[in-house]
């Protein structure tokens, strides 16, 4: 008997095939249907190879074959979102948007409130690989102690920035900041992001500075515990997130600096950037599966 | 050489990572007003990293951006004020705050190789009206061909002028000679120059980027600026007169600026010494000099260690966080 939740794949560009080859591995999802428009684009190339259907008239043939799956990713862009969010909508789909539209909540797998409220939401939103990257440690700090000021900058190989990120890289600051105040927990922040062109390609670097609010000087080693102890939790679904260096808190400013390897699943390793959004998505939706499941269950 | 060579005087950005950001209000307006007087075309305002450059990374502003613009927009009688606007680091919106405050010029900065990320902000600034600048920061690190390309793509978004920026002050003669003049064959718009004195070349490179078609230049008050400073105004203008380039500055003026106001502001000269030079002779972002010499005291490790190994990671413009984890790195493998 099959217990996976069937899933489908909006967009067949870098994000969505790296994404099909993370959900092939799944133990609670299965990718059924990677949704294009090039009936000769790689991507979906890819996605017939791997036993996938495919459809090359975009959301139109997930309309005509509703059923095929529960939950959708897409991968396209925010423009695009738009129009595919009121569709699914009607559908009544759930929906894991990767794209920087953010009509649903920020989600963040090891940062939101809690797993369970999942299920409250139709439409969720993945902020951006900076955000998944910096996100869970600034709200590992503001667990601790009110964060008066956060602060992050992402560095990531010029080879591992597509075209999407390069025209809207104000939409990154600002989304991620966003992200950083209502999931991190700071009351103020601020995004920074780099692209790096060394060769080979750097991995993604990430900085994380939390200016903590005066009279919380004392709570230092907590601060460190819940750091290293979330940055454990975020290795259970992006293994190669790891910390440069130890954590350092001085003058009240917090500095973590961690670093992504990738999976190297379709782009190289370097692109850390790729996989830690894609990764948080896969477990995104391995949590909602579980709501929906358990939601049968009760009926 | 008839047409008159445009001086941008950056000692109010560029001059702000040697004075750590922290410019007081009166400084502002006592420089604005010299610079101003002295003849300059065009003061750039802005935080060193630019507009959004306020922060733990790069160090926070003593004056707000919108204070330190209007300051200068209210102060000058003559000069156009600028903003420096590295995407990534500032946004549109704070583009739009700057030109609602007065300033007129802008100057979009990407790494020499990264021009695609400007769009945006070219296109915003041109519907704005302001003067409309690409900067191709770093442009030793690639060849001058390729360095075209990437000036053809700023140029096809809109920029009205191109800058060859010698971020690193890495660049000798024949490296800027190649640079703009390969710009000034094939583009269709005016091309400027941006030095860094690492290597002593400052105003001779400017010279060359001039008798190869450059008509923007870039020099600050006594070179005020990061690593071993810009092309020194006073200097630049001096040989400027005795070339017979022309310009609107005038001489004496500039020479009285530089020694009397500008430099009793130093709080550490700007000046070719063992750390600058290692900039330029490694090849690395002038502005990590201070961070590089701090993170340098603190993990006990040599500073041009930490510079050199930047220049072997290819650390690009802005990346300051990377000094803290290489000092960090050094310092362990040293104990």
């Amino acid at each position: 008997m099959n217990t996976k939740t069937n899933v489908a794949i909006i967009g067949s560009g870098n994000i969505g095939t790296d994404l099909m080859y993370k959900l092939l591995r799944s133990e609670t999802l299965q990718p059924v249907v990677m949704i294009g428009v090039d009936p000769e684009s790689k991507g979906l190339t890819l996605a017939r190879e791997n036993g996938l259907k495919t459809f090359d008239n975009g959301i139109q043939g997930f309309e005509e074959n509703p059923n095929m799956a529960d939950i959708l990713f897409d991968a396209t862009s925010a423009k695009a979102h738009y129009n595919h969010a009121e569709i699914l909508k009607g559908l009544e789909k759930k929906v894991i948007d990767l794209t920087p539209a953010a009509i649903g909540p920020f989600y963040v797998p090891s940062a939101s409130s809690n797993s369970d409220s999942i299920e409250q939401h139709d439409n969720v939103n993945m902020v951006t690989c900076g955000g998944q990257a910096t996100v869970p440690i600034m709200k590992a700090i503001s667990n601790i102690v009110p964060v008066e000021y956060g602060e992050i900058v992402s560095t990531v190989a010029s080879k591992g920035a597509g075209p999407g990120t390069r025209q809207n890289i104000d939409e990154f600051t600002k989304t991620t900041a966003l992200a950083l105040e209502k999931v991190g927990g700071a009351k103020k922040a601020k995004a920074i992001i780099i692209l790096n062109p060394a060769n080979p390609p750097l991995l993604m670097r990430n900085s994380i500075f939390a200016k903590i609010e005066a009279g919380h000087e004392n709570k230092e080693s907590e601060i460190i515990d819940s750091i290293l102890k979330v940055v454990e939790v975020v290795q259970g679904y992006v293994p190669g997130y790891r910390l440069i260096s130890a954590p350092e808190i001085k003058d009240g400013i917090v500095k973590v600096f961690v670093e992504v390897e990738g999976l190297g699943d379709y782009l190289p390793k370097y692109a850390g950037n790729l996989d830690i959004i894609t990764s948080a998505a896969v477990k995104t939706g391995e949590l909602m599966a579980i709501s929906l499941t358990k939601k049968e269950n009760v009926r | 050489m008839s047409e008159k060579i445009i001086i941008n005087d950056v000692t109010l950005r560029d001059g702000m990572h040697a004075i750590s950001h922290q410019y007081s209000k009166e400084q502002i307006v006592q420089l604005t007003e010299i610079i101003d007087d002295a003849g300059a075309d065009i003061i750039e305002v802005t935080h060193g990293d630019g507009l959004g450059g306020s922060s733990i990374q790069y160090g926070f502003s003593k004056v707000s951006e919108s204070e330190m613009i209007s300051t200068a927009v209210a102060t000058a009688k003559n000069a156009k004020i600028g903003v420096l606007l590295v995407p990534g680091i500032g946004t549109i919106d704070q583009l739009k705050n700057a030109n609602d405050l007065g300033a007129s010029v802008v100057r979009v900065a990407t790494h020499c190789t990264e021009a695609d990320v400007s769009e945006q902000h070219i296109k915003a600034a041109r519907s704005l009206n302001m003067d409309t600048v690409g900067f191709l920061m770093m442009a030793h690190r690639t060849t001058p061909e390729n360095l075209l390309e990437e000036a053809k793509k700023m140029e096809a978004y809109g920029a009205q002028t191109i800058y060859v920026v010698d971020s690193a002050g890495a660049l000798t003669m024949d490296g800027v000679r190649q640079r703009v003049s390969l710009f000034k064959e094939n583009l269709g718009v005016s091309v400027g120059f941006h030095a860094h004195n690492n290597l002593s070349l400052g105003v001779a490179n400017s010279i060359v980027a001039i008798e190869e078609g450059a008509t923007r230049i870039d020099a600050s008050l006594a070179g005020m600026g990061a690593g071993a400073g810009n092309a020194a105004l006073e200097q630049l203008i001096a040989v400027m007169n005795k070339l017979g380039i022309p310009h609107n500055m005038d001489l004496y003026k500039v020479m009285d600026a530089a020694e009397y106001i500008m430099k009793p502001m130093m709080p550490r000269p700007v000046q070719i010494d063992r750390l600058s030079l290692t900039l330029g002779y490694t090849g690395v972002y002038s502005s990590f000099l201070l961070f590089a010499e701090r993170a340098g005291k603190e993990y006990g490790v040599d500073a041009r260690d930490i510079l050199t190994r930047l220049a072997e990671l290819e650390a690009v413009g802005g990346q300051e966080d990377w000094i803290i984890t290489v000092a960090q790195e050094l310092g362990l493998v040293k104990n």
